[in-house]
């Protein structure tokens, strides 16, 4: 296998499946000429032309409609988002039009739709481009979340994205796209609403995904020179959430800690800790710890913001602690 | 601003109460609404909430001490807060307990330990709940070990999934029974005892030495053709799951209301040179409790559907069994009902239960022969002694209400409409 990194992974991605379908296309803001704004669609503009890779004015409620509306005609849209922050800039398309739209008009439309958007903090980019409020859409009915921790899974969870007929929120992390992976040869697709065991164990249960599995990854790492043998269940779909491996591992250890990048109140990590005790309750032997990102707007310091941000060694201290 | 938390006054003639625990302590963080400590009143132990959120600053009395109504027991505040020093540090409690010489609460049984051989069993009953995580518990449940033998490992001595499964290994934990026999004793130990009155029993004692000294009872008895209430009773809870049928003394209470809205002296509290006919017909029902008995009120029975009054006394029933019981479930009844049905009892006589009137004794259904219309049939019977306060009524307005009881016992769709 070829190891690619995460922005080859989804550049691949994007490309085989314009070559397969024509009726995909992408448009957003510096996507064409300038070749995306973290270089994904490098080169796209030349090989597809200006119809299948539009630039876009700097207005996102017209990207998201727009695509919509593209998306109802017929067409499979990648409307890109610059920063996921923009998307409360188009919040009426993306949580009110596009994940409703079926059902509000009895089956009549579809609307195939991805929305590519890049979150996550640690760029020094201040507190309002810089957020990871994944779980405000993971909240809605109708559109599904999708955030991947891996190369591979980027790329075969994006082909299935574009090719479902449901609007799709992608989330893509922008500390990620150096990250490097294995990555299967060929054509290969994985299913939207799978969660993974990521790393195998027996000790306590790591729920994460996208920065997070990256963090525990290297926090696992450090658990084992102590002795602990955690397991790492990556969600990578925050929307359909997929809880069977969650809950095997879990039966299996008995303890576990929930690692996001967004917010811990009403984040992720209460969700899955909720599910947690309510169908596997005879199971928990210690109180579930969440690891997220302190509760203040995310600082533009540098020293500032990594304190904020959830980091390896916190991964390190909520496992310890709930192995008490 | 710290706060300072008194004595609650949890019933309207309740004077003092004993401090039976503490649930938090000094230092610990307490939301407005939390459980602060349990109170033992005349009538039962009742947990008391904080009204104010912070940080327990002080603790004033003892666990033990008996307080009068309105006297500070705690102040909660800001951590680091400086208490009032206006604040007595200790309450007077001594004088209070001057009185009772004799008295122990139940929480201190310690003392009396020489001379109750079972004080072992009655301290284990008591302690505090064990903290286990739920896999623990799970595991304890299914293999019927007793988490109370165990030392738990987890943190602030939770028990957790190696504690259990160290005990099922057979390590050196010892697994007991969950209902040890080991502390069956033979009755042939005769040396005398002293038993320690509790609250409960002091309290029925008085009340019931003042209301037969000072009420003038007369006594009513009626025997009631039950066989239609059994007829309906059948029917209903064909149609009703296991924990909402119906009891035959549910239909005794709607009954019993009723029949009180037509006779509203027997609904009445005697008041020297007058009479208070209470507005709402409120019908406390006696429970037998470890160590005496309770009365729960249950509010308008008068108005309420059976199953309503059937749900109602069940849950107040099951708190008063569980020491639980809320001031609210204990106050305010205006007439009362013991029944001892369910202990094949013929007939018996009720005390009154001050301040009411009156009181009705109820025996058990039963089927038994009855003359009807010349011939010898089989019939369901009960018998029920009304006891009434002469000051407020006399025996034919008693021998009124008691057939007036038969007319909604004898067609109880009269219940229903």
């Amino acid at each position: 296998m070829a190891k690619i990194t995460m922005r080859e992974a989804i550049s691949q991605a994007l490309m085989e499946e314009m070559d397969r379908d024509p009726a995909v296309f992408i448009m957003g803001e510096e996507v064409g000429v300038w070749g995306g704004t973290y270089a994904v669609t490098k080169g796209f503009y030349d090989k597809y032309g200006p119809d299948r890779v539009k630039d876009t004015p700097i207005a996102e409620n017209a990207i998201v409609g727009g695509a919509i509306g593209a998306a109802m005609a017929g067409k499979r849209p990648i409307a890109e988002l610059m920063t996921i922050n923009f998307a409360f800039s188009a919040m009426d398309y993306v949580v009110n039009q596009a994940p409703k739209l079926h059902y509000m008009f009895g089956g009549q439309f579809k609307v195939p739709l991805v929305i590519r958007a890049v979150g996550g903090g640690g760029r020094q980019l201040g507190a309002t481009h810089s957020q990871t409020p994944d779980a405000v859409f993971a909240h809605f009915p109708g559109l599904k979340v999708v955030s991947p921790g891996t190369p591979e899974d980027a790329k075969g969870l994006l082909k299935t994205a574009i090719r479902s007929d449901d609007p799709i929120l992608f989330i893509e992390h922008a500390t990620m796209y150096q990250v490097r992976g294995e990555v299967p040869e060929g054509e290969y697709l994985i299913p939207i609403g799978k969660s993974k065991v990521q790393r195998a164990g027996k000790d306590l249960t790591i729920v994460t995904y996208c920065k997070g599995l990256e963090l525990s990854m290297k926090a696992a790492d450090e658990l084992a020179k102590d002795g602990i043998d955690a397991e790492i269940v990556d969600l990578r779909t925050l929307r359909p959430l997929d809880m069977e491996p969650v809950l095997e591992s879990f039966k299996k250890t008995n303890r576990a800690i929930v690692v996001e990048e967004g917010w811990k109140s009403y984040g992720v990590g209460s969700e899955v800790v909720s599910r947690i005790y309510e169908e596997a309750f005879d199971y928990v032997d210690a109180p579930i710890v969440r690891v997220a990102q302190k509760e203040v707007p995310l600082p533009y310091n540098r020293t500032l913001e990594q304190a904020a941000l959830p980091q390896v060694p916190d991964i390190v201290a909520a496992a310890k602690e709930v192995l008490r | 601003m710290a706060e300072t938390i008194n004595m609650p006054k949890l019933g309207f003639d309740m004077a003092e109460g004993t401090l039976v625990r503490w649930v938090k302590q000094v230092g610990e963080n307490i939301n407005k609404g939390d459980v602060l400590a349990e109170i033992e009143t005349d009538k039962a132990t009742i947990e008391v909430e904080s009204p104010a959120g912070g940080v327990i600053l002080q603790l004033i009395v003892n666990q033990g001490d008996i307080v009068p109504v309105n006297a500070a027991i705690a102040v909660v505040g800001q951590a680091g807060e400086k208490v009032d020093a206006a604040l007595p540090s200790k309450v007077e409690s001594q004088k209070s307990v001057d009185e009772k010489p004799a008295v122990q609460t139940q929480g201190k049984s310690d003392s009396v330990s020489s001379t109750v051989p079972s004080s072992q069993t009655i301290s284990s009953l008591q302690s505090p709940e064990i903290k286990a995580s739920p896999l623990a518990k799970k595991i304890a449940r299914d293999n019927n070990i007793n988490l109370a033998q165990l030392q738990g490992t987890g943190p602030g001595g939770r028990v957790v999934r190696k504690d259990v499964e160290a005990a099922l290994s057979g390590s050196t934990q010892s697994q007991v029974p969950s209902r040890p026999f080991t502390n069956y004793q033979l009755p042939i130990s005769v040396e005398d005892m002293t038993v320690p009155l509790t609250k409960l029993r002091q309290a029925i004692a008085r009340r019931m030495a003042e209301s037969k000294t000072t009420v003038p009872h007369f006594y009513v008895s009626h025997e009631y053709k039950m066989d239609a209430v059994m007829a309906m009773r059948k029917q209903v809870n064909a149609y009703l799951p296991d924990d909402q049928k119906l009891s035959v003394n549910d239909f005794i209470v709607k009954a019993v209301s009723l029949a009180l809205r037509e006779f509203p002296n027997l609904n009445a509290t005697f008041a020297g040179d007058k009479l208070l006919r209470h507005g709402a017909v409120n019908v406390g029902v006696a429970v037998a409790v470890t160590g005496g008995l309770l009365t729960v009120v249950n509010k308008n029975t008068d108005q309420l559907p059976l199953r309503q009054i059937s749900a109602d006394v069940k849950q107040k029933v099951a708190r008063a069994r569980d020491g639980k019981v809320k001031p609210d479930d204990i106050e305010g009844s205006t007439f009362s009902i013991s029944n001892l049905g369910m202990y094949d009892v013929e007939n018996f006589i009720a005390i009154i239960n001050p301040p009411e009137a009156a009181i009705l004794a109820v025996g058990s259904a039963k089927e038994v022969p009855v003359v009807e219309n010349g011939e010898i049939k089989v019939g369901w019977r009960m018998k029920a002694t009304v006891s009434v306060d002469h000051r407020v009524s006399d025996g034919a307005e008693a021998a009124q209400f008691m057939q007036s009881l038969a007319k909604y016992l004898e067609t109880p769709a009269l219940m229903l409409v």
